[in-house]
């Protein structure tokens, strides 16, 4: 839950006063806060930790951690079903 | 080296691994803050790669493991109430309370979400104005400007039916205390890299001084920390204690200025319980005065809840380093992932469920 992902910025768009963007992570997309992060723009690269942009990041440094947190599985770790990874921890014994 | 060829950079990990042995002429004991940090030396066996006598000892980085008893029985109260919804991120749903967990009450009835952001939690609350939607608002730095935001959000957009049940917990706190117990064998610490592109790095200068400690502000990927053991072995072999940023790319002196104003608006300073360890003179955030409306704590009559930890489990001496989780008598016989007696069983990040995940399951049968 500490983790945070880089993702890059597809689309910016203002919701209930507040400027939200769709985000990608290696294909997966989800809506992100940007309040923390006001000057990136389409095309940017940033840090995302449960749904909000904290820091900037360079698209090198950002496509490597993706790269690596994808044949890692951890990609699936953060954006998949949680409480199916919670009753597979209940019922069966790793 | 058995592990190197995992690295995404095989050469580049070689040499930094090279240059460790080669700064090397001593034992050390350093302390990686976070369990992120954890996870990953664990996985990729890091620490059987530094020299003979370098020691990492765990740190109590792991927000989920480190969320006081009090406050998981506190939710498992409120989850259980009629007409609320209650929303958590999904690392919280084993952590052990008293005598359940949310999974179990969740499974009793007990309308129990597990959302991705917390502002998945205030849409929620739009969306059931005639429900009461409590947030579990955990975390470290890193975690704790999307809760401020979330509240502030509810405060603006006027959502009544949305509270927060908020336990947040401090770094460098933590840090110092870990330096003044009598028992302290930490010689430097690798800092939590994402607490620091949040607040920045002011607050670590002073503790690398009083404590006399170096402290490298350290990412998560192998490389990461293989670079961060390097700068600290080079610091502590020439007797300097200061603080380094082995993480620039994603963290700045300054941290991020919008998210520390939002956090200096939403919450105060408060003494906080850390699980396992006890209390640590502010050590925590708790919602400001301003807030206080959205604060599950006075919303609920969740005071007087009595707590009962569990005989067997020694969380408490892992999160401060003071033992590895293979030196608990109950690591991987009454204590595993399906029936974890402790926190730090239960998170990805926590050291006990890091070693049983791993490899040292070996450790457990001989
Ligand atoms: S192995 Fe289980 S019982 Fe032992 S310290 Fe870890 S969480 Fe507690």
């Amino acid at each position: 839950m500490c983790l945070a992902v880089p993702g890059r910025i597809l689309s910016i768009a203002e919701a209930d006063g507040t400027v939200m963007a769709d985000v990608d992570f290696g294909g997966v997309h989800k809506g992100v806060c940007l309040q923390y992060v006001p000057d990136a723009a389409i095309g940017d690269y940033v840090v995302v930790h449960v749904g909000f942009a904290i820091q900037r990041l360079d698209e090198k440094s950002a496509q490597d951690t993706l790269a690596n947190f994808e044949r890692l599985g951890i990609l699936e770790e953060e954006f998949g079903d949680g409480f199916s990874r919670a009753a597979k921890q209940a019922g069966a014994e790793s | 080296m058995k592990y190197l060829d995992e690295f995404s950079d095989p050469d580049l990990a070689g040499h930094l691994v090279e240059a460790i042995h080669a700064a090397t002429t001593r034992p050390w004991a350093m302390m990686e803050v976070c369990g992120g940090q954890t996870h990953s030396i664990i996985r990729h066996g890091i620490d059987q790669l530094l020299p003979e006598g370098v020691e990492m000892i765990h740190g109590p980085g792991c927000p989920v493991c480190v969320t006081p008893l009090e406050i998981i029985d506190k939710a498992l109260a409120i989850a259980a109430e009629p007409g609320v919804i209650f929303c958590s991120f999904g690392d919280m749903l084993r952590v052990p309370g008293s005598s359940q967990d949310l999974f179990v009450i969740k499974s009793a009835g007990a309308d129990v979400r597990v959302v991705y952001s917390p502002l998945d939690a205030l849409a929620i609350a739009r969306e059931n104005p005639d429900k009461q939607v409590v947030f579990f608002g955990i975390g470290f730095e890193t975690t704790a400007p999307a809760n401020a935001m979330t509240v502030y959000q509810a405060k603006r957009l006027g959502v009544p039916n949305f509270s927060l049940l908020v336990s947040h917990v401090l770094v460098p706190p933590a840090m110092a205390a870990i330096m003044e117990s009598p028992r302290c064998r930490v010689q430097a610490f690798l800092a939590a890299g994402h607490v620091c592109s949040v607040m920045g790095t002011a607050e670590y200068p002073p503790l690398a001084e009083k404590y006399q400690v170096p402290i490298v502000v350290t990412g998560f990927e192998p490389l990461d920390i293989l670079e961060g053991i390097r700068q600290t072995i080079i610091q502590l072999e020439s007797g300097q204690h200061e603080l380094a940023n082995a993480y620039p790319r994603a963290v700045r002196a300054e941290g991020n200025p919008a998210a520390i104003a939002m956090l200096q608006d939403v919450f105060e300073v408060t003494d906080r319980t850390w699980r396992g360890i006890g209390m640590i003179p502010k050590s925590g955030w708790r919602l400001s005065e301003r807030y206080a409306a959205f604060d599950a704590e006075r919303r609920f009559d969740v005071a007087g809840i009595r707590t009962e930890e569990s005989a067997i489990c020694r969380s408490g001496e892992v999160l401060q380093g003071l033992i590895k989780p293979n030196e608990c008598a109950a690591f991987g016989k009454q204590c595993t992932p399906r029936n974890p007696l402790g926190a730090t069983m239960v998170s990805s990040e926590g050291a006990c469920a890091a070693y049983h995940a791993y490899r040292r399951l070996d450790l457990v049968s001989s």
